[in-house]
């Protein structure tokens, strides 16, 4: 049932608030129904065992062998919790921006959110491909309506980039689909299929194409950066912290378990082009003059790593890759958060004009120092677990791959740092001598997403545990 | 007894805790009252502690929850005393609310928030570095590693107003990371190896490590740590970050980069010790690159003219004198050494910081001068303290770094010949110092001259307990020959391997300890007569030069990795990028678009030519299907 | 008559609706060289269709083989007079707006 609830609950409010006319009425009702469905996640996760609470099934499309079947495993619940999350903490930090038309931004907000939740809940193929369209069409017009002013070429190259890698998907599980014995699109008879060579490694590229477009992995990354600057902020929050997760929950769900020998023959290449991703995108990072970009290359970085130690077949890494997964949601958009606030104060993201902040914004330098200091994976914040979980299972894959992977970590350090010292050291500038302390809503967001940093980090076992049933499915380790 | 254990971090926490999120509404003496009390409070538990375990033996490990668990690998957040880190909680908390006590007065001109940040990142320092000693396992040390270098690059940045000091506190993290991902590698290589990280108990890593490391494992596994203790430490090549770390306040200069976060790596070693007498290679190397650092540093120090330039070259040089005892085998010596330089090493801070105090902020000691009669409190202490570090018997110094001498020299002359000419140059340029900045006459502005005072009871206290533990601080560890017992010796015992013996006959000890006590006395005397009276007031010249600007190492590493790394970025921003991969993509896009602009032109808007399209595409297809056979014959071709 | 002549006549018929509409500009004339076409056509099937059936009728007498032919002529005059009465006002629109009935005129449309 509550699996069923996750989705429908932001899908419908998400229909009605089209409707939606005044300003504060759009976002009260976008925030209301997103606690709602943090309400329902938490409730879910925490006190939920039983198959039928967790599980939902019903004919969909009976012609075509596909059902609606959903449910929650570990790393289901994980991200349902993640998006359930992240969902609230976006409206709250930006309730005080303005946008045109707002019954249509949040009606689109929440149909994303219910596309991701059916995306990491769903358990048939089809319905998956559903929902991996569902989040992405509300974000094109999210980014195309609402972006910055080079938002349609961008939002453009975002949509056919990521929508060529959706529909060589969908010809892989429709390829899939017609391997199955009685035609179905179910995914343990995806996964109770053993395919052939050359077969399944055609089929591996057509399926990891579209998740490596989507997360993305070095060479297939172009088009993130120049969306994540051009989105509005709070998509940008989104894009970053719930949806770029989609890429690497699929490969785990609908990669590794469907053509094991595949995985394990094009695990290295993988694995040095993630890795080579993650130093490159670390370099660019440290030439950036955007808060954005660099926060873009940055998240290139780590998910380089997730995406590494994914293919390094352990269930160590596994672990940390989703710890990882939900850690870096909360983490980058702690910085996004921090992004927007100055972006909205000051009118502008450039390094260049901006400096002093921590004079006249101690709270604000504060709580960004902790968030950056997350992204660098410093130990007692979250990120830290995660890391060191998936560098250890790089380093059982390959040492000399793990070690230069570990060069990122240094990396990692020195954009960071230049980018609280630019903005918040150093003395005043123009941009910056008459700022003032962000709003109280964008501080309290960040005070409750420091303290998840904090926590984690400090204690992240429960997290680890949410994470066995999947990792013992997909590798059989326990 | 043992739940004791958990109460020594949890103080600083709390004052931690409470210093940062009331830094606005509490008034000063409260923050100063917390910060100090938090950490006095710890230094009395560690008292306790300290006891026990000298007259219980080590507290079993106190397991607080389980940090990571997954499995294969289980990682507990558990503390451990034992003799070597009761050791190091006294030395931490002890000299650590001395230098609080100090930081009271010295940071009294700040305003009462940033006073508050001062002490909360202060007293999370000591957080942090009392977890690197308690933690029972490697990734607690880890842990605490990491926080302390947090610690260091925020306070090194304190006044963030100044943009030089954000870069040497990010250097000073940058150089320390680097440090860490060897430090990272090798708890790996532990995990993959042992499937643990715990030191002791019976599946702990060093009663596994003889069993289940090949050499090669243990060597490797010894190097990368040692590379993490290359960082936090400050040995070459990862040194140049401490010098440029005095941007910090004194107090921390005193507190972190000279009595304990930098001696982090020492412990480090020593922890290990275990694992390091199995790798002769690793040992060798932890010698080599020791003593090298010690000579190299104090060449440095010769020329510098910013008084805590020269402290701070003066630490590198005394790090690589430790690294060097542990690289002979000499642990007790080393930590010895950690003990001792601690003390008189802060006590040359915090005078060095009553002087600056004393001269408004003025660090160039060519402008001080004749200080002796207007701070003689100062003046005693900080002469107590160079007496100490140049190895003057019966002061500490002399104690420690005897035992470290005399163990190079069992182990070959030539490192004793080595460590006894950096022991004559350390005399020297430290009393060339003392010299430069107490004797002689004042050459300051008449301004300064003026305002010129005693510091106040506060900054004294600890600058005269200090000294007293200068001076008597080497008594725990006389050596037999000179009829002491070395009480510290016996102490650790327990926990370090028994060193090997180096049998040298008395005799000869006699005479190393002759040479290296006259070569200190002739460096004083020289230093004396030659910088009392005349001190180095021009920029230094020829081979002075080379060494007032440290060798150009800094230059050289801009050159070798900063440029070429910057380089790199911008090129693969700029070009591989832009004109690349999106290159690529847009070329694609780019290419369809063409494409289709030239498709374009057929739709004319002619009905004639449309239907003369029509037609000739029906004749063809027409001629298609006659010609079927022989068509589909030549697709066949081309496709199968 | 043999079949071949109604073939040569449709053909012939055929191909001058065909070279009228590929020169000629008048769309009045166009429209009557395609009907000249689909009347080519309707002949051939017309033909056609009587000679299956006469071969079909000579064996057996209820035979309705062939029929289906002359079925689509009355198709396509339906079909063609439908068009006729569109194209036709499509043509007089056309005249109406440019005073012209040139349809190459016609090409602005294309922007």
């Amino acid at each position: 049932m509550v699996p069923l609830l996750l989705i429908l609950l932001p899908l419908i409010s998400g229909l009605l608030s089209f409707f939606m006319k005044g300003s504060n009425a759009a976002k009260a009702w976008a925030l209301l129904s997103s606690i709602l469905t943090l309400i329902v996640a938490v409730i879910g996760v925490c006190s939920c065992t039983k198959y039928g609470c967790l599980n939902y099934d019903t004919a969909w499309l009976p012609s075509l062998g596909s059902r609606f079947t959903i449910g929650l495993d570990g790393m289901g619940k994980m991200l349902a919790l993640l998006t359930a999350i992240s969902f609230p903490v976006v409206f709250g930090a930006t309730y005080r921006n303005n946008y045109k038309n707002p019954g249509s931004f949040y009606a689109l907000m929440l149909l994303t959110q219910a596309g991701l939740m059916g995306v990491f809940l769903s358990l048939d193929g089809l319905l998956f491909y559903f929902f991996w369209e569902l989040a992405l069409i509300p974000v094109y017009f999210l980014c195309s309506t609402w972006g910055g002013e080079k938002r349609i070429a961008v939002t453009f190259k975002f949509f056919i980039y990521t929508f060529i890698g959706s529909l060589l998907m969908l010809v892989g599980i429709l390829y899939l689909y017609f391997q199955t014995p009685e035609h179905s699109f179910a995914i343990k008879d995806f996964y109770a299929l053993h395919l052939v060579g050359k077969q399944q490694h055609l089929i591996f590229w057509l399926f990891f194409i579209a998740f490596a477009i989507k997360m993305p992995i070095f060479p297939f990354h172009t088009w993130q950066p120049d969306a994540y600057e051009q989105s509005p902020t709070s998509v940008t929050m989104v894009l970053s912290g719930v949806m770029v997760k989609m890429g690497i929950f699929a490969v785990i769900r609908w990669l590794v378990p469907i053509f094991p020998e595949a995985t394990k023959y094009y695990s290295h290449t993988i694995i040095i082009l993630s890795v080579i991703g993650m130093i490159y995108a670390s370099l660019i990072a440290i030439k950036q003059d955007d808060v954005k970009r660099l926060i873009a290359y940055s998240s290139i970085a780590h998910i380089g790593l997730m995406c590494a130690a994914i293919f390094a077949g352990n269930a160590i890494g596994l672990k940390g890759v989703m710890v990882q997964m939900f850690n870096h949601g909360i983490n980058v958009i702690g910085l996004w958060i921090v992004a927007d606030a100055i972006e909205q104060q000051l009118g502008t993201r450039k390094f260049s004009e901006l400096g002093g902040l921590a004079q006249k914004a101690p709270t604000l330098a504060i709580l960004l120092v902790v968030m950056a200091l997350a992204n660098i994976a410093l130990p007692l914040t979250n990120a830290f677990v995660g890391e060191f979980l998936m560098f250890n299972g790089l380093f059982q894959y390959n040492v000399y791959i793990a070690a230069v992977a570990g060069i990122s970590i240094i990396l990692g350090a020195v954009y960071t740092l230049n980018m609280v010292q630019k903005i918040f050291y150093g003395n005043t500038v123009e941009s910056t001598i008459n700022a003032t302390e962000v709003s109280g809503n964008v501080q309290w967001v960040l005070v409750a997403l420091v303290v998840i940093v904090i926590a984690l980090g400090v204690y992240p076992q429960p997290l680890i545990n949410l994470t066995n049933s999947t990792v013992a499915a997909v590798i059989g380790v326990h | 007894m043992s739940k004791l254990v958990y109460l020594v971090p949890l103080f600083p926490l709390i004052g931690f805790l409470i210093n940062g999120l009331g830094r606005k509404s509490l008034s000063k003496s409260a923050i100063g009252v917390i910060g100090s009390g938090a950490i006095l409070a710890s230094f009395v538990t560690s008292l306790v502690l300290f006891f026990e375990v000298k007259n219980h033996g080590a507290i079993p490990v106190q397991q607080l929850f389980t940090f990571i668990d997954v499995q294969t690998l289980k990682i507990a957040f558990a503390f451990q005393v034992d003799q070597l880190s009761s050791l190091f909680l006294l030395i931490i908390t002890g000299i650590g609310f001395l230098i609080h006590l100090y930081s009271t007065a010295y940071m009294n001109n700040e305003e009462p928030q940033h006073y508050g940040r001062y002490f909360a990142y202060l007293n999370l320092f000591v957080f942090s570095m009392l977890l690197l000693v308690l933690g029972a396992n490697y990734v607690i040390m880890f842990i605490g590693w990491e926080g302390v270098g947090l610690c260091s690059y925020l306070l090194i940045g304190y006044w963030f107003k100044n943009d030089s000091y954000n870069y040497a506190a990010k250097k000073a993290f940058v150089m320390n990371r680097i440090g860490d991902l060897g430090f990272l590698l090798a708890i790996f290589w532990i995990i993959v190896r042992l499937g643990t990280v715990e030191y002791g108990g019976v599946d702990g890593v060093f009663a596994n490590a003889a069993a289940k490391l090949s050499s090669f494992d243990v060597t490797l596994i010894t190097i990368l740590l040692f590379v993490g203790a290359m960082g936090k430490s400050a040995q070459i090549p990862l040194y140049t970050w401490l010098p440029d770390a005095m941007a910090g306040p004194t107090p921390v200069s005193a507190l972190i980069h000279a009595a304990t976060m930098v001696t982090a790596g020492i412990y480090m070693i020593a922890r290990s010790n275990v694992l390091y007498s199995m790798s002769h290679i690793a040992m060798n190397l932890v010698a080599i690159i020791g003593l090298v650092t010690a000579l190299f540093a104090a060449t440095i120090a010769i020329k510098q003219n910013d008084i805590k330039k020269v402290l701070a070259y003066s630490t590198v040089s005394q790090l690589g004198y430790m690294f060097l005892g542990l690289g002979v085998g000499a642990y007790t010596g080393s930590v010895f050494h950690v003990m001792t330089h601690a003390f008189f090493k802060a006590l040359l801070f915090l005078g060095a910081g009553s002087v600056i105090h004393a001269m408004h902020h003025e660090q160039d000691i060519r402008n001080m001068g004749g200080l002796k009669k207007k701070l003689p409190i100062t003046h005693i202490t900080f002469l107590l303290g160079c007496l100490a570090i140049a190895g003057i018997p019966p002061f500490s110094g002399f104690f420690s770094k005897d035992e470290i001498l005399a163990a190079a020299y069992a182990h070959s002359p030539i490192y004793w010949g080595v460590g006894v000419a950096t022991a004559g140059l350390t005399a020297f340029y430290m009393f060339r110092l003392y010299a430069t900045t107490f004797l002689g006459t004042f050459r300051g502005t008449h301004d300064q001259e003026h305002h010129l005072h005693e510091s106040p009871a506060a900054m004294t206290v600890p600058l005269i307990i200090l000294a007293a533990l200068s001076v008597l601080g080497g008594f725990i560890g006389v050596p037999e020959i000179l009829g002491g017992h070395h009480e510290l010796h016996h102490f650790l015992a327990p926990v370090l391997t028994t060193e090997k013996h180096h049998e040298i006959e008395h005799g000869t000890e006699f005479m190393l300890m002759g040479v290296s006590v006259a070569l200190a006395a002739i460096a004083i005397a020289v230093a004396i007569l030659k910088y009392s009276k005349k001190p180095e007031l021009q920029d230094a010249t020829g081979f002075g030069k080379l060494l007032a600007n440290k060798w150009y190492i800094d230059e050289l590493y801009d050159m070798v990795v900063v440029k070429p790394l910057n380089a790199i970025a911008v090129f693969f921003k700029n070009i591989i990028e832009k004109s690349g991969i999106d290159g690529l993509v847009n070329g694609v896009g780019k290419f369809v678009n063409y494409s289709s602009r030239q498709l374009r032109l057929l739709q004319s808007g002619q009905v004639n030519a449309y239907v003369l399209m029509m037609v000739l595409s029906i004749v063809v297809m027409l001629l298609i299907w006659l010609q079927e056979g022989v068509i589909f014959r030549v697709f066949a071709k081309l496709f199968y | 008559m043999p079949i071949q002549y109604y073939i040569y006549l449709a053909l012939a018929l055929f191909s001058i609706g065909v070279i009228g509409v590929l020169v000629r500009k008048n769309a009045i004339i166009v429209f009557m060289c395609i009907e000249l076409m689909l009347n080519a056509v309707n002949l051939l099937l017309v033909a056609f269709s009587k000679m299956h059936h006469g071969v079909a009728f000579a064996i057996d007498k209820a035979s309705t083989v062939g029929i289906d032919g002359q079925l689509f002529v009355f198709f396509i005059m339906v079909v063609a007079a439908a068009e006729v009465s569109v194209g036709l006002a499509i043509i007089v629109m056309m005249y109406r707006n440019t005073h012209s009935v040139d349809v190459n005129f016609l090409n602005r449309l294309k922007n």
